[in-house]
């Protein structure tokens, strides 16, 4: 029979008291575990969310707002920039440094998940999490060609009840659009539901970019020449596009653009579509259009470049780079972190009470079994094997109530996920495992070591010939 | 087998002065000796047993166990030397009650630090007339069966003394005897020297030596 054996004996003699102990340390230890899980995960997720590009280029204003409203989809936008901006960093000036531009466009939202406008770039080129793709669930991406499609992150599908077919409007975009006769194309359907993904971007409705400027949104008067649009369709489409648009533009002013743009396709809705499909895209032109932000992939063969875009955007009166990750990491290390330290440390505290929980129930059944030690004693057991007893009893407690903290923790987690996937779009598994959970198991065993110290040394010091001599 | 030399106890007491409890000029047990150590409450009977069986220390004198002088032992010598050469029975049993009886056996072995010998365990429980009470808790037995565990587990670790400080006090008249013969019965199969304190007349005299404490107890002469 091992000492742990008659230590065990011990706790199972008082087992009510040793169950509540155990409990109250549990109790501490479910709340450490849930908020390491909780947030290593949001952590994770936040920092993927901003995998798959290198920068944000966006108006001047907060670095941070800016971060928020475009990768997580939270706060207000700090305004916009002109679509040309886009295009310098597509194909103009600063191209050779940029391997993917994708822009952004925000300002609406439906049942309260944001609406953001884009290209299918954004999830046929941009990656996330270490180069995962983007991946649907069910259906497919968006075309280019039409317009009024639209995809969905699966938080926001399961919260709007939208599913693959369904049409939607935008909130606000009804009054926004340019003409509100045009119900045909206030209808935007969506063709696809993201697999999830554990980003911001799961809680969001992408749609078509052309579409959305048909709303009306992000447009400005014409300041610049009308440009080419250039889509991200098939190589082999994009010089015939380019050249139909270029001749397009050329032969159209922007009057007759803008008209054409407003009324045309919204009133020959598929004759519309199937001239979008041709490579002519009509809508708002170029030179108005203006855009929330774009997400950029920096070419990474050719790093001197990519190093030196974010000076050289930042260096213009337009627009601001702003590399996603360093923001981030900013605002978990100097706000997000100490709050997480700041819980750790309440949990923690929590803890050490159930701890002291601990010794105050050995050491109150001291007096009951000053005998039983002195009887031990008596048998040959020495005082520091008397003394190991109560140690070890301490330690199986708090390692017990450490277990079952562990899973309450983990079950909290399950509980608290489906709310927190459905306020962050972070998908906590009651499964998820954070290695620093490890260092719980010798904390307690440290804990135990320190609460036992005293009625250890009770135990240790116990007279054994009194305590028979009172017994008898 | 047991030999004591100008063995000397006292307490403190609460004015601070001494109180002889043990003055023992010379006592003598041989290997598989039986006797009964009889003497008026106070006389320091229990704490001749606790001095013998390392409990307590002396303030001077020899203890000859074997032929181990017990009192040059450090503590954690004394408590090794007394799990595995001393038995001890104690008036109220003391089994420990979260453990099985089978269980209270066995934790004699496990701190003498040797092997847990299970079959000897369960052999002596047999011997003692329990083998089919080896899984149940003390409050699940009777007292005389609570005493018959306690006489096997004094006897585990192959004790060459066994100290029995009244062990039939809490045993009725009825079972008295019981418990008497088969303490003698097992010590003589061990060949284990065994000290019965005890109170009664009527145990007292089933030995074939008895001394009376109060009479080689010069302290108690003082008194």
């Amino acid at each position: 029979m091992s000492l742990w054996k008659i230590a065990w004996r011990s706790i199972q003699q008082r087992a009510l008291a040793s169950a509540l102990t155990a409990l109250g340390v549990g109790l501490g230890v479910a709340l450490v575990v849930a908020v390491l899980v909780i947030h290593g995960v949001i952590d994770r997720s936040f920092k993927r969310g901003s995998q798959g590009y290198d920068l944000i280029v966006g108006p001047k204003g907060s670095s941070l707002q800016l971060v928020l409203n475009t990768v997580f989809h939270l706060s207000e936008s700090i305004g916009t920039i002109p679509y040309s901006y886009y295009e310098e960093l597509n194909e103009g000036r600063f191209s050779s440094a940029v391997e993917t531009a994708v822009p952004v466009c925000v300002g609406h939202d439906y049942k309260g998940s944001m609406v953001v406008a884009t290209i299918p770039d954004m999830f046929d080129k941009l990656t996330y999490l270490n180069d995962r793709r983007y991946e649907f669930a069910e259906g497919r991406n968006f075309d280019l060609a039409e317009p009024f499609e639209a995809v969905a992150g699966s938080v926001a599908a399961r919260k709007t009840g939208l599913k693959v077919g369904d049409t939607f409007v935008p909130k606000d975009a009804q009054q926004d659009v340019a003409d509100p006769d045009d119900h045909a194309h206030q209808s935007i359907k969506i063709v696809g539901i993201l697999a999830h993904t554990g980003t911001p971007n799961d809680r969001a409705i992408f749609m078509n970019v052309e579409g959305f400027y048909r709303f009306g949104c992000h447009t400005a008067g014409p300041t610049l020449a009308a440009k080419l649009m250039k889509p991200k369709t098939e190589p082999a489409e994009e010089k015939s596009q380019a050249k139909d648009e270029r001749a397009e533009a050329e032969h159209k002013p922007g009057e007759e653009a803008d008209k054409h743009g407003e009324d045309a396709p919204d009133r020959h809705g598929d004759e519309a579509r199937d001239h979008a499909a041709h490579g002519h895209v009509h809508g708002v032109p170029y030179d108005q259009r203006q855009v929330s932000a774009v997400l950029v992939c920096t070419d990474m063969s050719k790093p001197q470049l990519a190093m030196q875009l974010g000076d050289l955007v930042n260096a213009d009166s337009v627009a601001q780079a702003v590399a996603p990750s360093k923001v981030i990491s900013q605002l978990f290390e100097g706000i997000v972190g100490n709050v997480q330290l700041m819980l750790l440390i309440l949990a923690c505290l929590v803890v050490i009470v159930a701890g002291v929980g601990i010794l105050v129930s050995i050491y109150n059944s001291m007096s009951d079994r000053r005998h039983e030690i002195a009887v031990m004693r008596a048998l040959g057991a020495s005082r520091v094997m008397v003394g190991t007893i109560i140690l070890l009893e301490s330690i199986l407690l708090s390692l017990g109530g450490g277990a079952l903290g562990i899973l309450l923790g983990h079950g909290l987690v399950g509980v608290l996920g489906p709310t927190i996937a459905e306020q962050t779009g972070v998908l906590v598994s009651p499964w998820s495992f954070q290695y620093n959970e490890l260092i719980l198991i010798p904390g307690l065993v440290v804990l135990a070591s320190i609460v036992g110290y005293l009625p250890a040394a009770v135990a240790y010091r116990t007279d054994v010939a009194k305590s028979l001599t009172t017994a008898q | 087998m047991l030999e004591l030399y100008e063995v000397k106890k006292s307490f403190t007491e609460p004015d601070g002065g001494d109180l002889p409890i043990l003055d023992i000029e010379e006592f003598h047990l041989d290997a598989g000796e039986q006797m009964a150590l009889v003497g008026r409450s106070g006389c320091g009977k229990s704490t001749l047993l606790y001095v013998v069986a390392g409990i307590s220390r002396p303030d001077s004198g020899k203890v000859m166990v074997g032929e181990w002088d017990i009192t040059l032992f450090t503590e954690p010598e004394c408590d090794r030397f007394r799990a595995e050469q001393i038995g001890y029975v104690f008036q109220t049993f003391n089994l420990l009650p979260g453990f099985s009886a089978l269980e209270n056996v066995l934790l004699g072995m496990c701190f003498a630090g040797g092997r847990i010998d299970r079959a000897r365990a369960r052999d002596l429980l047999e011997r003692v007339g329990l083998g089919h009470r080896m899984t149940h808790k003390p409050t699940q037995l009777s007292v005389g069966e609570q005493q018959r565990v306690a006489v096997a587990r004094a006897l585990a670790n192959r004790p060459k003394l066994l100290l029995a400080d009244e062990p039939t006090a809490n045993i009725d008249s009825g079972h008295q005897q019981q418990v008497v013969d088969m303490l003698r019965e097992r010590c003589r199969e061990e060949n284990v020297a065994l000290i019965v304190v005890t109170h009664t007349p009527e145990v007292a005299r089933q030995f074939d030596r008895i001394d009376n404490l109060e009479e080689i107890n010069r302290a108690v002469v003082v008194k």
